[in-house]
């Protein structure tokens, strides 16, 4: 059998399954929300065109709105200023082959739980390599923190001196790059940490994988379903002309555990 | 003595609501002055300036000296009461729904003799004190009130069914965000509303004002956002039958001009202001229009909440203003249309509040508690225009005088 033959079989006989990592899109999904005084990140919206009725009689439809980073997103290297220059940084511009490759899932839960700061660094992706072998050049490097289990005010985490998240600091997203990932994705409303701004360099997720020319994926669910290694993600973003990112619908292929 | 209006039981839902009728409306051009002036609050009469005649009814020439010079002119509201009825019977569909109802002529100390509704507590032959006020159709007509206050007047039958009083009605507050609607809140129940709504956007962001406001009796918290016409949709089809009053504050205030304002920001107010009021208006207004005669708690209005500013233009807060000016235009065609259901849209033009967005304008600045006021006076005493604050006065006046030259004036700023 030709290796695709045997995907669609063991798709079709359930030995491989299909993970959905994407909140719905809703009105009322939290977005980034930056200081006032700048630009702001657009609510998805969608407004009735008709629904079996005078304005269409036999259908139903809606025009949508939003940021190209409103809901579960990819964030492109042009999003970030050190990104800029990036060739094919845009999201239409990517080669596709980026968009579904090995995916190795970090465990954060238990330190996100007990710290709403928390930060994934080298040494917690050593002791992953330990246990489960190196992560490959061109995967997918995710960092599991159950946050997406949080729901209204707490997941968004807003306090008067800003938001309160985990994520990657600037030493864990150097050492990823060392390794040649191709992106990283987290459960929050951005692949940084709340507190990112105080990091030196501020924004590391951004600033340095951006800048190296690496994709982003956030707001990610269904994480602690996933293997720590040996699934394979599939995350192709919207085609947009010179695209800094996209809403997407993010899946996974598991091996059954058998 | 008036006696004070019960809390209405609630509705029997077996019973048809009652379709709102309306007084008679039609006015010749030169009568709609004192709709114009009732709808402010004001008490003018047609004035010769001419020969320096008063007169009323309103007409189209001088009934003294037939010069067609004729002004506005604001006059003194003292009356004499000269005869005064109950009539009992009427052919009229909205008279007979409320009879009996009081009427009379009086004498003006502005000069001419006029019929007029007379309120419960006048006494034969007494002083009075005159009022312009719009009826249910919209029109101003002229009411003799008692010369000094008198107990619960305001529940007086003929003023209830001309009038949008809070009391004993039920009130939705469509942002619980902007600055005013924590002492707004207060202000309605003050003035005897029965239940107070907040429409909450964005749940999921800070909301300092929450557990004061969670914390008041009859107030409770919504999910709503203007821009968001599923939310709107839903909070209709919960409450949109009992909602009496619809408080449209939602608007989109931010600094910048045409050149260096943002696009987004232009589409954020107008989202917010204007399309957010169609949004509103789709889903509460069938509603409002139908419930206009629904008793003691009927529908009675829709406030919309304007930057002053929307008269003019202020360049160096383009975008909202142009969205003021487009929610106004869309505010007055709601008018129209709400009008056939006995529901006034009253507007309340706002001037620069004291807030975030005009920190460094010096004063003189609306304070969130101010604004509230003017808002509940205008619902109290059944106005359509009210100016809230100096700059909002003032640009007002301006604005009626000579709408270019305000223009030009504005060129300068507020």
């Amino acid at each position: 059998m030709t290796p695709l033959a045997t995907l669609t079989e063991a798709l079709a006989t359930g030995r491989v399954r299909v993970i959905d990592l994407t909140h719905t899109l809703d009105p009322d999904f939290p977005v980034i929300v930056l200081p006032a005084e700048f630009g702001q990140c657009a609510r998805f919206r969608m407004d009735e065109v008709s629904a079996y009725d005078h304005r269409g009689p036999a259908w139903k439809w809606h025009n949508l709105s939003m940021s190209e980073h409103t809901g579960t997103h990819f964030d492109a290297p042009i999003h970030w200023v050190t990104g800029r220059d990036v060739a094919k940084g845009s999201t239409d511009a990517i080669d596709p082959a980026a968009f579904v490759g090995p995916v190795c899932v970090i465990d954060c839960a238990e330190g996100a739980a007990a710290d709403e700061d928390f930060t994934l660094e080298p040494s917690h992706i050593d002791k992953w390599e330990a246990e489960h072998g190196p992560i490959p050049p061109g995967a997918w490097v995710l960092m599991r923190t159950d946050w997406s289990h949080r729901q209204g005010a707490a997941y968004l985490n807003l306090k008067d001196d800003g938001a309160h998240s985990p994520g990657p600091s600037p030493a864990a997203i150097r050492a990823l790059l060392k390794r040649g990932i191709t992106g990283f994705g987290t459960e929050c409303v951005g692949t940084d940490a709340g507190q990112a701004a105080h990091f030196d360099p501020p924004y590391p997720a951004h600033a340095l994988l951006h800048g190296a020319g690496k994709y982003g994926l956030q707001c990610l669910r269904n994480l602690d379903q996933l293997p720590p290694t040996g699934a394979v993600l599939i995350c192709p973003p919207l085609k947009i002309k010179g695209g800094t990112g996209s809403p997407l619908r993010v899946l996974a292929l598991v091996e059954d555990a058998q | 003595m008036t006696q004070p209006l019960a809390p209405p039981p609630r509705k029997n839902p077996a019973r048809r609501t009652p379709v709102p009728t309306l007084p008679p409306g039609t006015r010749s051009r030169a009568a709609l002055g004192l709709s114009l002036a009732a709808a402010q609050g004001r008490f003018q009469l047609q004035t010769c300036t001419d020969c320096g005649a008063v007169q009323y009814p309103p007409r189209d020439a001088c009934h003294r000296c037939l010069s067609t010079a004729l002004a506005w002119q604001d006059q003194p509201r003292g009356a004499q009461l000269l005869a005064e009825t109950t009539i009992h019977a009427s052919p009229d569909p909205y008279f007979r729904e409320r009879l009996p109802w009081r009427a009379g002529t009086v004498q003006l100390d502005a000069g001419p003799v006029a019929l007029a509704h007379i309120h419960g507590d006048v006494l034969r032959g007494a002083r009075t004190r005159m009022a312009l006020m719009l009826d249910r159709a919209g029109q101003g007509v002229l009411v003799a009130l008692p010369e000094k206050e008198t107990p619960h007047m305001q529940d007086d039958p003929a003023l209830r069914a001309m009038g949008t009083h809070p009391r004993h009605r039920r009130i939705l507050i469509a942002d619980a965000r902007a600055p005013e609607a924590p002492a707004l809140t207060r202000a309605l129940l003050d003035a005897g509303a029965a239940h107070v709504f907040l429409g909450l956007s964005e749940r999921w962001r800070p909301f300092p004002a929450q557990p004061t406001l969670a914390a008041m009796e009859n107030v409770t918290l919504h999910p709503l956002d203007v821009t968001d016409a599923e939310s709107i949709t839903d909070l209709a089809g919960s409450i949109g039958g009992k909602v009496d009053i619809l408080i449209n504050n939602a608007r989109h205030i931010r600094p910048g001009g045409v050149i260096t304002g943002t696009i987004h920001d232009a589409g954020d107010a107008l989202e917010k202001g204007a399309l957010g009021l169609m949004r509103l208006a789709h889903a509460f207004g069938p509603a409002l229009a139908a419930r206009g005669a629904d008793g003691v708690n009927s529908a009675a209005a829709w406030v919309t909440v304007l930057p002053a500013q929307a008269l003019a233009h202020d360049p160096a807060f383009a975008a909202s203003t142009a969205a003021g000016a487009a929610t106004r235009a869309l505010s007055l065609s709601l008018r129209a249309e709400l009008r056939a259901g006995g529901i006034r849209v009253l507007h309340v033009h706002a001037g620069p509040v004291d807030d975030e967005w005009h920190q460094p304008l010096p004063p003189p600045k609306l304070a969130p508690k101010a604004l509230a006021r003017a808002i509940v006076q205008g619902l109290e005493q059944g106005l359509e225009e009210v100016h809230a604050g100096d700059v909002a006065r003032d640009i007002a006046e301006r604005f009626a005088r000579n709408p270019a030259l305000l223009a030009r004036e504005m060129e300068g700023g507020a």
